[in-house]
């Protein structure tokens, strides 16, 4: 049930635009050790489905994420590093694929926005903590509890 | 003190301004269309066969000299029918090879279809695994491609053409690839 209502929604949300349903070779992928395993998952979690824009390359069920899947396998198993598994992918599907955009010019704000939001923040406490030191406090009028 | 009384409205301007501008930077219907890295790059090299004449294979070389559109199509997408009148027309002004590009698809299929609806294509290329399909980074049907004569992507459109865009966005790309010769 679960995976029929998981089915439904991963098509409502490709149905827009078409994707390939020929040549749909949905073996799964059989991997030659626990390490290459554990790396291909890693590395796919890290990498953002084209076609549904909001899932990984390993969770989602569009049939270009299949190919790309097959795909990250085959560089992997050229010998290939992470990083060039990245870059390869970059150079044709864009930046996009990418959950963690690279640091550079154009993302500096969405790298550096939260840290600038905290110190704005402590900016502003500082301000207020600053402006209630003039108060007195209140002066003891000596009774005894 | 003034200032606590208008900070939190200016706060509130500001958020407003800022979701405003992510409004504003939405407002275009194919917004969930990636922009292509491949813009202002030479096209990736390929050798595909020909989808009337199998044993034949074409590559990027044999077509650069004279622009070309590249068609992403496939006989199981829907909305290549809705596209393919528009793309017919666009085929028929003779502006342009238009190439097609039959992506993830059984030959035998794709025939019938063009049997069915009309060839509007010079040429079509058949990608029947979808190999080649990677490096030039399609992830849907349809996709269109503008490469100038020297090879060249100009432009990219993901979704079906409407004669809207053809003039909007095609044929203006077209006419600045010609003109920077």
């Amino acid at each position: 049930m679960r995976l029929l209502l998981a089915l439904l929604l991963c098509i409502a949300s490709c149905s827009v635009f078409a994707q390939a349903n020929q040549q749909a070779d949905a073996t799964p992928l059989q991997f030659r050790d626990a390490a290459e395993e554990t790396r291909f998952h890693a590395l796919a979690s890290e990498l953002r489905c084209v076609m549904c824009q909001n899932q990984s390359l390993a969770d989602s069920n569009a049939l270009i994420a299949l190919q790309l899947r097959r795909e990250v396998l085959e560089l992997m198993r050229d010998g290939r590093s992470d990083g060039e598994i990245k870059d390869y992918l970059v150079q044709r599907y864009g930046e996009f694929v990418l959950y963690q955009p690279k640091v550079e010019g154009r993302t500096w704000l969405l790298w550096l926005g939260p840290a600038l939001l905290l110190l704005a923040g402590a900016g502003v406490v500082v301000a207020i903590v600053r402006k209630r030191k003039p108060q007195a406090l209140p002066a003891d009028d000596g009774q005894e509890w | 003190m003034k200032t606590s009384r208008w900070l939190p409205l200016a706060a509130f301007f500001a958020l407003a301004v800022l979701l405003a501008a992510g409004v504003w930077m939405s407002r275009k219907p194919d917004r969930d269309a990636l922009p292509s890295p491949l813009i202002g790059k030479p096209a990736p090299a390929f050798a595909l066969s020909v989808l009337h004449e199998p044993q034949r294979t074409v590559t990027l070389a044999d077509l650069k000299g004279q622009p070309f559109l590249l068609n992403v199509w496939g006989s199981w997408c829907v909305e290549c029918r809705v596209e393919h009148p528009v793309l017919t027309r666009f085929a028929e002004s003779r502006r342009v090879r238009v190439i097609g590009y039959n992506w993830k698809d059984e030959p035998a299929d794709a025939l019938r279809w063009l049997e069915q609806f009309g060839n509007p294509f010079w040429l079509v290329l058949a990608d029947v695994d979808g190999r080649s399909a990677i490096d030039w980074g399609i992830y849907g049907a349809p996709e269109t491609f503008l490469v100038d004569r020297n090879g060249v992507v100009q432009w990219k459109h993901v979704g079906p053409l409407s004669d809207e865009i053809i003039a909007k966005e095609l044929m203006p790309a077209l006419q600045k690839s010609e003109g920077s010769r």
